[in-house]
């Protein structure tokens, strides 16, 4: 590796870290009851109210349509993603401080792989949510109506206009995941021309 | 005939009526009414967009107070205050019933009538409004973050407080006195004894810190009426200003009786004096029976205490706290203008303004230019104290306001306009009608050191041809005036609750930024609050039963309750579990003698109720709170007395579909 893309893939770590505090996703309510609007943030470890009781007012909006209410302390993925964000950042940082090219492409692989079942997984919860409600007992019934938020953008749900965009955090692992793509290009063509030369750590 | 010129006939009429007085309005109305599509347009606040000032005008014999926005001049809240308000419960729930305790009883009713923002360095700064009532004398804070009475205390010794609630530049006090003198202590004794036996009281309340007002002192005074007042600043700050009249000291027909003569008083307070003098050990605590009743912060609910005791200072005790100033004929108000060196006397029967200047005031009293004494109170000279006198002003000067930038604008009462006039050179600049009879007039800030200016209110008592007629009892109003030209322009009138006699306007920056928009539930310590619709139950207590129920979009928690028996007392302790803006639930019971309950998200109410025979009494919400509105009800079963139904409430369970979902 070159000692560029070493510091890529620190700066990368630096990224995934934000994401501790910055929260991944942003989800926005709409309408003409709430023109001061509803919001979820999703966080690396939660799902909280964009302002104080929102996550409550929305599971109370929710239930009117048969929808299982929001708890994130029932969300399993919530209390695994932390340990997996935390292995991913003792990667990287082992691989900037080894410098060696197998250890990059690997973890640079495994991150990618990771990101992507994050979102199919948060595509999945929606999925969920918007599908699998109560009609039974929902109390406003209405036939093939399905109530999933979109994963990226707009989206008209009844009365309420969903828009769901990544938040800070959400950009940050993008834009890491990016660092650590340009890394492993650089690293790779810089191997090719000093295939010759041994490595240095 | 169209109603401007009717109008102006009936202008024409009224001016020759008022010729009796020897007086004729000079000014017209048809200037005021030219281009009225501008005046539309400087009053007109779009849909959506807010008022720029808050309005608080009092409702006079209706109790409460009116919040208006202004220029539109749209009411946007009732505040109750000292009458009871079915609409919301208030008076009638178990929480704020103790709110109307006094040493009579409890009163469902009182007469308010002026209002006092309070202030910090001289300024209107938005936390609370100050109002009075006048027929059984009490004060009351307004909380100006939830738009709810917070505190209501009783005075002792006085009766009628009509010169209250004035406020002082910084919230030290407000203050009460007697329009009444009354026997001090009250007692049975012959009317015509009034020399011998009458008194009048004059209280500062200390009023910064919310829940605890108090009576700091009472000054016991000459047996007069006593009237408006304003608090000094700057040259005469640490005093306070009332008007008095009646120093003829008349007990009957004082129309006739009272208006002898030539010259009545404005009293000079100094509180700043009468404070060392209580430092000294001068005051003496007297024995009082009164109440303060004030709202729990957490728990919401009303607490009413007794006070057993007065501090009271007889003004001989220490001199240099009070002092007369001649002022013509029964003053009304007694404004100080934004510097504090001016105190306006607005004197009824007056074809004057007397202004009385505080730096003469304090030289004066310093030369001892005193022209005898009342009651061991000195007489200042008047003129030793006039800075001048404002000629030609019309009829009837009742009360002035201020502009910021050197005007006094003054009502006529019964020349039925305001007059504008210059401070210092004490000459009329302009006068624009009202419709009619106006009583006091307020420019937003206008009593403060530094006046919003703009706007000028005008608060009519009599409407005759200005609305549609409603029968024998017409409406009373409001009339803004544009001021920030050389002349008034009128742009809008506006109805008004109840007879406002005293507002006051603030921006509304200063008060919609800081609004509570709902209860927090998890800080709510009411003995019966139910936070989730788990802890919900029924209880009984001998012939006494509590019901504690949760409301939610769109259920009740009980809504089935069974086992009520006729002889009972039922308790319903309704909490509103929502946590969100605007939306309050209501609560009422087919046969209630009082009144609904108006819950707010995150508040507990109690609703008593007394079922007078067997049945099956609906209970439902009345505030239109979601798409489900209409569903949320339920019912209470009453049996006869020694009935053996098990006392129940079943906490509704989603119901089995009675037939499949056809859709």
């Amino acid at each position: 590796m070159t000692s560029r893309a070493r510091w890529l893939v620190a700066a990368a770590v630096l990224l995934l870290a934000s994401a501790y505090v910055l929260p991944l996703w942003r989800v926005d309510l709409i309408a003409p009851q709430y023109p001061e609007g509803l919001g979820m943030l999703i966080r690396i470890d939660g799902v909280e109210g964009l302002k104080e009781n929102d996550l409550n007012s929305i599971n109370g909006l929710n239930h009117y349509i048969g929808m299982k209410p929001i708890v994130p302390d029932a969300i399993p993925e919530l209390r695994w993603m932390p340990w997996i964000l935390a292995g991913l950042v003792a990667g990287g940082i082992a691989v900037a401080a080894l410098g060696r090219r197998l250890p990059l492409y690997l973890w640079g692989g495994t991150l990618g792989l990771l990101l992507m079942v994050g979102l199919w997984d948060y595509w999945r919860w929606g999925y969920d949510y918007g599908h699998n409600i109560d009609r039974e007992h929902a109390i406003i019934k209405i036939p093939e109506m399905t109530y999933q938020p979109p994963l990226i953008g707009r989206k008209k749900l009844l009365n309420f206009t969903a828009t769901s965009w990544p938040a800070s955090g959400g950009v940050a692992m993008g834009l890491a995941a990016a660092l650590v793509a340009l890394a492993a290009v650089e690293s790779a063509r810089h191997g090719r021309r000093t295939a010759l030369v041994p490595e240095r750590p | 005939m169209t109603s401007h010129s009717r109008s102006r006939l009936l202008f024409v009429a009224g001016a020759v009526l008022l010729g009796g007085f020897g007086y004729a309005c000079a000014g017209g109305r048809s200037a005021s009414l030219a281009g009225s599509a501008d005046n539309a347009q400087r009053v007109y606040v779009a849909p959506g967009e807010y008022d720029e000032l808050y309005a608080f005008l009092s409702g006079g014999f209706g109790g409460q107070v009116g919040v208006y926005g202004l220029p539109s001049g749209r009411l946007l809240r009732t505040v109750p205050v000292f009458s009871q308000h079915a609409e919301n419960g208030w008076g009638y729930s178990e929480e704020t019933k103790p709110m109307l305790e006094t040493s009579f009883g409890f009163i469902p009713w009182d007469d308010l009538h002026h209002t006092a923002l309070s202030q910090t360095k001289g300024e209107d700064d938005g936390r609370w409004l100050f109002v009075n009532g006048n027929n059984t004398p009490r004060v009351a804070r307004v909380d100006l973050t939830h738009f709810e009475t917070t505190e209501i205390l009783e005075i002792p010794n006085a009766s009628g407080n009509h010169a209250s609630p004035f406020v002082t530049e910084n919230t030290e006090y407000i203050v009460a006195s007697t329009r009444f003198s009354i026997p001090v202590p009250n007692r049975d004794v012959p009317i015509s004894e009034y020399k011998k036996h009458f008194k009048g009281q004059i209280s500062f309340i200390t009023a910064d810190q919310p829940g605890k007002m108090d009576i700091a002192f009472q000054l016991i005074v000459p047996g007069f009426n006593y009237d408006l007042a304003r608090a000094g600043k700057g040259p005469s700050a640490g005093w306070m200003f009332f008007t008095s009249y009646n120093s003829e000291q008349a007990y009957t027909l004082l129309e006739v009786n009272a208006s002898q003569n030539d010259k009545d008083f404005i009293a000079a307070v100094n509180f700043r004096a009468a404070e060392a003098c209580m430092r000294e050990g001068k005051g003496r605590r007297a024995a009082a029976d009164y109440r303060h009743n004030y709202m729990d912060e957490f728990s919401r609910v009303g607490v009413s205490t007794r006070k057993t005791s007065v501090l009271q200072i007889m003004p001989t005790d220490c001199p240099g706290v009070m002092y007369f100033l001649p002022t013509p004929k029964s003053p009304h108000g007694a404004d100080v203008d934004p510097t504090g060196e001016y105190v306006v006397a607005g004197g009824k029967l007056a074809t004057i303004i007397p202004v009385h200047s505080t730096v003469k005031m304090l030289q004066a009293i310093k030369d001892k230019a005193f022209e005898g004494e009342l009651e061991g109170i000195p007489v200042l000279k008047y003129e030793s104290t006039i800075a001048g006198e404002v000629k030609e002003t019309g009829l009837g000067p009742l009360h002035t306001e201020f502009d910021g930038k050197g005007y006094a604008y003054t009502s006529m009462f019964i020349s039925s306009e305001i007059v504008k006039w210059k401070v210092g050179t004490w000459e009329v600049v302009d006068r624009a009608p009202t419709y009619y009879a106006v009583g006091h007039l307020m420019i937003p800030g206008g009593a403060t050191a530094k006046p919003y200016g703009k706007y000028v209110l005008a608060m009519n008592k009599i409407t005759k041809d200005r609305y549609l007629p409603t029968g024998p009892e017409l409406t009373h109003s409001a009339q803004l005036y544009d001021i920030t030209g050389e002349k008034m322009r009128l742009l809008l009138d506006f109805p008004t609750q109840g007879e406002p006699h005293y507002a006051n306007a603030i921006d509304a920056k200063l008060v919609k930024d800081k609004q509570i928009k709902f209860y927090k539930l998890a800080e709510n310590r009411h003995p019966q609050v139910t936070r989730t619709e788990r802890e919900t139950g029924i209880e009984r207590r001998g012939k006494v039963v509590h019901v504690r129920m949760t409301a939610i979009r769109s259920h009740f928690a009980p809504d089935n309750i069974e086992g009520i028996m006729v002889g009972d007392t039922v308790l319903f302790h309704v909490t509103n579990l929502e946590q969100d803006w605007d939306v309050p639930h209501g609560f009422a019971i087919m046969g209630a003698t009082n009144a609904e309950l108006l819950v707010m998200p995150g508040e507990t109410r109690t609703l008593r109720w007394t079922p007078p025979r067997p049945g099956v009494y609906p209970m439902y919400c009345t505030d239109f709170c979601s798409a489900l509105h209409q569903e949320m009800q339920g019912y209470v079963r009453v049996s006869p007395a020694g009935s053996t139904v098990a006392l129940s409430a079943g906490n509704s369970k989603v119901a089995a579909p009675s037939r499949a979902p056809t859709n």
